[in-house]
């Protein structure tokens, strides 16, 4: 099952990697803070709807998601 | 419940990039360029003899990101730096990595000199119109109108003069081979500038002259804004003036990409 994990201490917050998803919003922005006080993006895809395209991994400055198909 | 097939990893952090925390702002396109820069490094297999130019400017610290031998340059002078380390050791893949107040600023000797020698060096030029590092004044790029800390009320060009189109100045130098404008706004046009690095780095290896790719970036910060309204700001200001697509492919680099 194609699955996303975010490096939520990496994360910076930028939300580039929330607008790219060709399913819609399966990256989302969290409502908690990281060690560094960044809201960082969480992975919520309750119906299993990821591909596995990696777009949003393409946009993260940060390299912090990593993609498993 | 039958067990799924064994996971794959599709994407991860490539091999040439280190596993470090950069200090660019949130949203910053650096990141993705440092990226895709190390993505090509590792599929060229190139990551022993490549040897990287960082430039002054926030990109000051590419050293400890690309995990090539790097050099640090006096402002400006990185293609200089980059020219005598390739003409003693023609067996390195030689890149310098510039910012727009580097390279079309204090550095922009270097480069018209560079380029038409015909140099078989490799320059990644970072376009974001603004110093970033010293707190966003106007540089010359910086695009008519646009507010930064030193033209308060707009860039005036009685006053400033026009901002410089990198690549339409260099196509025009006899040693120039492949002279591209990319950007990194979204997936696809990461996908293009990928090709554009790998291409630049081929025809340096394959010794056909000075190759150069621009990349049309932001800086949210002294943009003074959210790094999703600065991509939105890039696609419909920075792009009406700095126009993606090739400036120069000689012949002998066509002939190459069609090999490949």
């Amino acid at each position: 099952m194609p699955r996303i994990v975010i490096d939520v201490e990496r994360c910076k917050g930028c939300g580039l990697c929330t607008q790219v998803c060709p399913k819609g919003d399966l990256v989302q922005m969290s409502d908690e803070f990281n060690s560094k006080g960044y809201r960082p993006s969480k992975f919520v895809d309750p119906e299993k709807k990821c591909i596995g395209c990696a777009f949003c991994a393409n946009m993260c400055p940060d390299v912090a998601i990593t993609v498993y198909r | 419940m039958s067990e799924a097939k064994e996971e794959k990893i599709v994407f991860q952090r490539p091999k040439a990039l280190c596993d470090v925390v950069t200090h660019y702002c949130p949203g910053c396109l650096h990141g993705v360029v440092h990226r895709v820069i190390a993505e090509v490094i590792d599929d060229l297999g190139i990551q022993e003899i490549t040897v990287g130019i960082a430039p002054v400017g926030c990109s000051v610290l590419a050293y400890n990101y690309i995990a090539t031998d790097f050099a640090e340059a006096a402002h400006g002078r990185a293609l200089a730096m980059a020219t005598g380390m390739k003409r003693v050791h023609p067996e390195l893949v030689v890149f310098t990595y510039q910012g727009d107040g580097d390279l079309a600023a204090i550095g922009t000797n270097e480069l018209i000199h560079a380029a038409t020698r015909g140099e078989n060096i490799t320059t990644i030029f970072i376009n974001n119109a603004i110093y970033g590092m010293t707190g966003g004044q106007m540089a010359p790029t910086t695009l008519p109108g646009q507010v930064t800390t030193s033209t308060p009320t707009g860039r005036d060009t009685k006053l400033a003069g026009f901002p410089i189109r990198v690549c339409e100045l260099v196509s025009t130098l006899e040693g120039s081979a492949y002279i591209v404008r990319r950007s990194a706004y979204n997936p696809s046009e990461i996908r293009k500038l990928k090709a554009a690095i790998k291409t630049a780095f081929q025809v340096q290896m394959a010794g056909l002259g000075y190759s150069l790719v621009e990349v049309v970036s932001n800086c949210p910060t002294n943009w003074g804004m959210t790094p999703l309204e600065s991509l939105k700001w890039l696609q419909e200001n920075m792009l009406a003036y700095y126009p993606l697509g090739d400036y120069k492919v000689k012949d002998s680099v066509k002939e190459l990409m069609a090999k490949k």
